[in-house]
C-alpha cells in the first residue's frame, strides 16, 4: 500500500473515534502547550535582562576599589584608598581604545529642598558619565569640564529625586537644594531609566560633580570606582587587561600580591545574569516535557487499548491481503498523526498564552522559532516512540487468532 | 475435465504446539478442487475443517504436505507472498461478518482495493458500487454496519470479497449467524455467485443441511477426511426461498 493510502487509512481509523482521538491528542497539546509558555516566560525574562544591562550603557568597562592588606588589617571590599582620580587621568591617556572615563565617589545622604527632603544615593562622577550611560536630560544641561575642576557645587537630578523633591513632571532647573547643608543648584534632571539589572531604581540618584563629593562632602582624595566605555569595535577583555596591568603598575604591587581593584565588563555581569535564567529556562522546560512524557505514554496507552479492541479489523486487513508493514504503519502513522496535531495545536495554545501571559501578567514572554520547532519535534518523537510499540504488537498478529478474537 | 484442477491439496498435514504438547490438527490430507465447484466442508469442531479451509486461504502454512492453488505452490511462499495472494486471488466471508464499524458500505467493500495497489479513487469507488449492485444493496451504499439486518452486513461482506475478482471465495460458517430465512438467502446468492459466475466456492459449516446447498461435500472428523461425496439432491436456495414467500401469503390469507 501507498505512503499516502496508509496515511488515509490512519485518518480515517482516527476519524472513527473521535472523541477518544481528541482525549488522546489533549495529553499532547497540553504537554507541548506547556514547553512553549515555559520557554517563553523563560527566554523572556532574559531579553528583559539583556535589555536592562544594555540601558546601562554599551562597551562600558567597570573598575571598583578592591581589598587590600595594610599590615595586619585587612580592608574590606571598596576600602582601599589606592584608587585616586590620577588612574582616571592615565587610564585615559595611556590605555587604547578609551573613549570616556569618568571617576566615581558616591555617598548616600540627605537632600533637601525648600519644601521636601529625601533620602538618596550622591553619584560624584565626570562630565562624561552621560554620555558613557547613554543618558540624556529631561530639562536642562549636565555640569561640565569646568564645574568639576572648580569642584562646583552643581547637581543634575534623577526623575524620582526630582518627583519626591519638586513634585511629579515639574522642572526644577535653577532651583536651590542642600546637601550637607550646603546649597547646590540645579542644573537639570535626567530621563526617567527605570531598573538596573541589579534591581536598584537607576533614577533614585542626584550626579554632581566628584570633585564636589571628594573635597565639599567627604573631604578624601580617593575614588571608589572609574567607569570607563571604549570605543566600538574594541575588544573590551583587551581593554580590562591593559586597565589592569597599568593599575597594578601605578600601584606598585609586586606579582605575588593580589589586585587591589576590580575590572569588570558589563558583558560579564551579564552572562551571570543571564546563565542563570538560561538555566531556570531549561528547568521549566524540562518540567514541561515530563508533561510531553506523559502525553506519549497516554497515547502509548489509547493505541495498546486500540490494538486490542481492532483485534479483529487487524485479522480482517490481513485476510483481505494486508501485510505486517501496513498493519505496522497503519498504527505508527495514527500515533504519529495524533501527537503531531496535539502538537500543532500545542504550538497554538501556547503561543496564545504566552502573549496571553505578556498581557495580562505582565511578565515579558517571549516565543522563539526555536522553542516551537523543539516542542514539535519533541511531539514527532514522542509519537514515534511510544506508537512503535502498539503499532509492533499489531503487526505481529496471527491473523486467524485475529479473526477468532472475541 | 481434463484440465489441472484450481486447487489441488497433497499430503496436507498441520501439528500446533501447546505447550510442550504437539496437536495435531490435520493429518496427510489430499483433495482436489476444479474449478466452479462448490464445496462444504463439514464436521464436528476440532474435526480439521477450518484448519484446511486455513491452509488452502493462504492464512496459515503447513507442517508437511503442499497446496497447489491455480498451479502455484503457495505453501512455498513468504509472508508478504501470501499476502499478495489472499488479496488477488481469494475472497473470505466471515461468520461474523468482520465489516469495519461507523464504515459505510462502500467504504468497507472498497478496502481490499486498498492493498491491491495502483487503483484510482474513482475507480475503487466504481468498482465497490457495481459489486454491492451485484449482491442487491445498491440502496444501501452508505448505510453503516449498525444500520443494516444481519444479512445486508453479509452481504456486503461478500461484495467486499468479490471486489478484486478471486478465484476462489472461502466461506466460514457464512449463516451461523443469521436466521433460517436469512441464512437461505444469503445461500441464494452464494448459488448465482456459483452458477451463474462459475466462481468457486469453499464452504465450511458444521450444519448439514447448509451443506446440501453445494455441489460436493467433504467430511472431516480427527484431522482427516472422512467422506468425500457429490450432492445427490441438491437444495436450490431460490426454489425453498419462493415456496417461503408463498407459505406467508398463505398463512396472511387464512388469517
Amino acid at each position: 500500500m501507498s505512503p499516502l493510502m496508509t496515511i488515509v487509512v490512519a485518518l480515517k481509523a482516527l476519524r472513527r473515534n473521535v472523541l477518544r482521538t481528541a482525549l488522546t491528542a489533549l495529553g499532547m497539546i497540553i504537554g507541548v502547550a506547556a514547553v512553549i509558555v515555559m520557554m517563553a516566560i523563560g527566554n523572556g525574562a532574559r531579553a528583559s535582562i539583556e535589555t536592562q544591562i544594555r540601558s546601562a550603557g554599551s562597551n562600558i568597562v567597570m573598575v571598583s576599589a578592591g581589598s587590600g592588606t595594610f599590615g595586619p588589617v585587612r580592608a574590606g571590599q571598596g576600602n582601599v584608598t589606592t584608587l585616586v582620580p590620577e588612574d582616571a587621568e592615565a587610564i585615559r591617556q595611556t590605555v587604547y581604545g578609551i573613549r570616556y572615563v569618568s571617576p566615581g565617589v558616591n555617598t548616600r545622604t540627605q537632600v533637601i529642598a525648600e519644601t521636601a527632603n529625601w533620602g538618596t544615593q550622591v553619584q560624584g562622577a565626570g562630565q562624561d558619565l552621560f554620555a558613557i550611560r547613554a543618558w540624556p536630560l529631561q530639562f536642562g544641561d549636565p555640569f561640565t569640564a569646568d564645574d568639576v575642576l572648580r569642584s562646583a557645587k552643581v547637581a543634575v537630578l534623577g526623575s524620582v529625586v526630582r518627583d519626591q523633591l519638586f513634585g511629579a513632571g515639574a522642572d526644577p532647573t535653577g532651583a536651590t537644594i542642600r546637601i550637607h547643608n550646603q546649597p547646590f543648584r540645579v542644573l537639570g534632571v535626567l530621563t526617567p531609566k527605570g531598573q538596573a539589572a541589579m534591581g536598584q531604581d537607576q533614577d533614585d540618584t542626584v550626579i554632581v560633580p566628584y570633585t564636589t563629593v571628594q573635597k565639599k562632602l567627604l573631604g578624601q582624595t580617593h575614588l571608589q570606582n572609574i567607569t570607563v566605555s571604549a570605543n566600538d569595535g574594541v575588544n573590551l577583555d583587551d581593554v580590562s587587561r591593559a586597565i589592569a596591568e597599568l593599575l597594578r603598575t601605578r600601584h606598585r604591587l609586586s606579582p605575588d600580591v593580589a589586585d587591589d581593584f576590580m575590572v569588570r565588563t558589563l558583558e560579564e555581569m551579564a552572562s551571570v545574569l543571564t546563565s542563570t535564567t538560561t538555566t531556570m529556562t531549561y528547568l521549566l522546560a524540562s518540567i514541561a516535557a515530563v508533561s510531553l512524557l506523559v502525553g506519549g505514554i497516554g497515547i502509548m496507552n489509547i493505541m495498546l487499548v486500540s490494538v486490542t479492541e481492532r483485534t479483529r479489523e487487524i485479522g480482517l486487513r490481513l485476510s483481505v491481503g494486508a501485510r505486517d508493514v501496513d498493519v505496522l504503519m497503519q498504527f505508527l502513522i495514527e500515533a504519529v498523526v495524533l501527537s503531531l496535531a496535539g502538537g500543532a495545536i500545542g504550538v497554538a495554545l501556547g503561543t496564545a498564552a504566552s502573549y496571553g501571559v505578556t498581557r495580562f501578567m505582565a511578565w515579558s514572554a517571549l516565543v522563539t522559532s526555536d522553542s516551537v520547532m523543539l516542542s514539535f519535534g519533541c511531539a514527532a518523537v514522542v509519537g514515534i516512540f511510544f506508537g512503535f510499540y502498539p503499532a509492533r504488537r499489531a503487526a505481529a498478529l496471527d491473523p486467524i487468532e485475529a479473526l477468532r478474537f472475541e | 475435465m481434463t484440465a489441472d484442477p484450481l486447487i489441488r491439496v497433497h499430503a496436507l498435514s498441520k501439528t500446533y504446539s501447546v505447550g510442550e504438547v504437539a496437536v495435531p490438527a490435520l493429518r496427510d490430507v489430499s483433495l482436489d478442487v476444479r474449478g466452479g465447484e462448490f464445496v462444504a466442508l463439514t464436521g464436528p469442531s476440532g474435526s480439521g475443517k477450518s484448519t484446511f479451509m486455513h491452509l488452502v486461504g493462504c492464512l496459515d502454512r503447513p507442517t508437511t504436505g503442499s497446496v497447489w492453488l491455480n498451479g502455484q505452490d503457495v505453501s512455498q511462499l513468504s509472508k508478504h507472498q501470501l499476502a499478495h495472494v489472499r488479496n488477488k486471488e481469494l475472497g473470505f466471508v466471515f461468520q461474523g461478518f468482520n465489516l469495519l464499524s461507523r464504515t459505510s458500505a462502500l467504504e468497507n467493500v472498497e478496502l481490499p482495493m486498498l492493498y491491491a495497489g495502483g487503483i484510482s479513487g474513482r475507480e475503487r469507488r466504481a468498482r465497490a458500487t457495481r459489486a454491492l449492485e451485484s449482491v442487491g444493496l445498491s440502496a444501501r451504499l452508505s448505510h453503516h454496519p449498525n444500520q443494516m439486518s444481519g444479512g445486508q452486513q453479509q452481504r456486503v461482506a461478500i461484495a467486499r470479497a468479490l471486489v478484486n475478482d478471486p478465484l476462489l471465495l472461502l466461506a466460514d460458517e457464512p449463516t451461523g449467524n443469521l436466521d433460517t430465512r436469512t441464512s437461505i438467502e444469503v445461500m441464494d446468492l452464494l448459488q448465482h455467485l456459483n452458477l451463474e459466475r462459475g466462481l468457486t466456492i469453499i464452504l465450511v459449516t458444521h450444519e448439514p443441511d447448509i451443506a446440501e446447498y453445494g455441489t460436493r461435500v467433504v467430511s472431516f472428523r480427527d484431522g482427516t477426511v472422512r467422506a468425500d461425496r457429490p450432492v445427490d439432491s441438491r437444495r436450490t436456495a431460490g426454489i425453498e426461498l419462493a415456496r417461503l414467500t408463498a407459505d406467508g401469503v398463505d398463512q396472511l390469507r387464512s388469517a
